[in-house]
């Protein structure tokens, strides 16, 4: 299958990426990993006039940690961030990371490219909105971070400006008594999971939950943050009860469309299974035990 | 078209410097096989699914047909066509394929090699499951895997001997 025909451009620095997306006008974009915009390309849903490639941008793909955060750049790859010894601190990280499409697919796709995208079955956007995530955005005006929850507006719609794009993503690091899961169930591999669930519970010393945040994902045009499971378990203690009434709560807020994946009513049962794993998880990790989790399928 | 304008793609395949001048929306994997004539590389899916089009690029495996070829520009692949050394002799996983009857129609094979070498070459001792999830992108519809499992156990113990 070919592309529409495109004209291709290398840019060498985020300023000649901004200079470029204003001179090659409107139909122009940004290509990264490009494992979610070539497929698209190919099958002509989307036709970009000319790509702008910032692959050969230096200094783009870094991971550092410091000050209580992690800041990706925009072209660190999944499974940079999948091997990476401080992500293996935040394990909710690595669950997202470890289980994105297939180890080709992570050996080249992108966490700035895959928040700028904003699928709504995307991984990224459910896991980081657990955490405090920050989307560093640069333009000819300079830079801004936006808050996550911000960033996403609709469907393959976020608040990046037509000449802006994607430079870093930062992520504070969670309290010591905290712990997170990502739980994805996929038919196979290589495919957008059907339903997610990402969960971080913080603890306090009474090992009640003194904080939670429930984000579902590939249930909703975004993901979408279910506040009333998260108050099903906000200030008490989480047990089997607890953590079902929670799920019940999740099936509620999940706004599934029935497709290829399923129907509607299975996502809702399956959104309220994952979102009952995850909890279970995410307690005993914020119990500081070692657990592993991630995505789900078939012959793994 | 003024957007189809061409440009050159210049790319170090098997150790040789090879460069056409393709329509900037050439697929890596067409670069390959149809400027390059390597039909090694194989299209099965063309919808980054099935791992037919697997070739390392800079040590890594990505799926050919979901790559631009110029953005391959200036780097390192190898595909099938050259894991074999000069003098003929079969790379020790393509041995062991052979060995443990890994393939039937062969046509997911080179895909499943280059996924092998990968995975061999961050891994010395894979576990089971790592074995599993290094060829999870890589769709076989004859063997039922059992066979491919059988070699990259196979493969792993022979690497380790060199």
């Amino acid at each position: 299958m070919y592309a529409h025909p495109f004209s291709y451009h290398r840019a060498q620095s985020l300023g000649e990426a901004t200079k470029l997306l204003h001179q090659l006008g409107e139909e122009a974009r940004v290509i990264a990993g490009g494992q979610s915009l070539i497929p698209l390309m190919k099958m002509r849903l989307a036709r970009p006039s000319a790509l702008i490639d910032i692959n050969f941008v230096p200094g783009l793909a870094g991971i550092k940690s410091q000050d209580g955060e992690i800041r990706f750049g925009a072209l660190a790859r999944h499974a940079d961030i999948e091997m990476s010894e401080d992500v293996a601190g935040i394990p909710i990280l690595h669950d997202c990371a470890a289980g994105i499409a297939d180890v080709q697919v992570r050996n080249q796709g992108t966490i700035g490219g895959s928040l700028a995208e904003a699928d709504p079955s995307g991984d990224w956007g459910a896991t980081l909105l657990t955490l405090e995530t920050s989307v560093v955005c640069s333009g000819a005006e300079g830079e801004r971070a936006v808050k996550l929850e911000e960033f996403f507006k609709d469907a393959y719609t976020t608040v990046l400006g037509r000449e802006e794009l994607v430079r870093d993503v930062i992520v504070k690091k969670p309290a010591k008594n905290s712990g997170g899961a990502y739980v994805a169930f996929k038919r196979s591999a290589p495919v957008y999971a059907t339903a997610s669930a990402a969960v971080q519970l913080t603890l306090d010393a009474k090992e009640h939950c003194k904080e939670a945040r429930i984000v579902l994902g590939c249930v909703g045009l975004t993901a979408i943050r279910a506040k009333q499971a998260e108050a099903e378990l906000q200030g008490k203690r989480i047990d089997e009860r607890a953590a079902g009434r929670a799920a019940e709560a999740a099936r509620e807020a999940a706004e599934p469309q029935s497709d290829m994946r399923g129907s509607a009513e299975y996502k809702r049962a399956l959104v309220a299974a994952l979102v009952k794993r995850a909890i279970g998880i995410a307690l005993r990790r914020a119990g500081g035990e070692r657990v592993e989790a991630g995505h789900e399928y078939v012959g793994r | 078209m003024s957007g189809a304008e061409k440009i050159t793609v210049r790319i170090l395949v098997n150790g040789e410097a090879r460069e056409a001048l393709v329509e900037p929306r050439t697929l890596l994997v067409d670069f390959l096989r149809e400027n390059l004539n390597l039909t090694g590389t194989h299209i099965g899916c063309d919808t980054t699914y099935c791992g037919a089009c697997t070739v390392l690029l800079n040590g890594r495996t990505v799926k050919s047909c979901t790559l631009f070829a110029p953005m391959a520009d200036g780097g390192e692949i190898t595909t099938v066509e050259g894991l074999s050394s000069k003098d003929g002799a079969l790379h020790p996983v393509q041995n062991a394929f052979a060995e443990c009857h890994g393939l039937q129609c062969g046509y997911c094979t080179p895909g499943l090699l280059l996924s092998t070498v990968h995975l061999l070459s961050k891994v010395a001792k894979p576990t089971e499951k790592q074995i599993r999830k290094a060829i999870a992108g890589n769709t076989c519809r004859c063997t039922g895997y059992q066979n491919i499992l059988k070699a990259i156990r196979m493969a792993a113990g022979e690497m380790e001997k060199r």
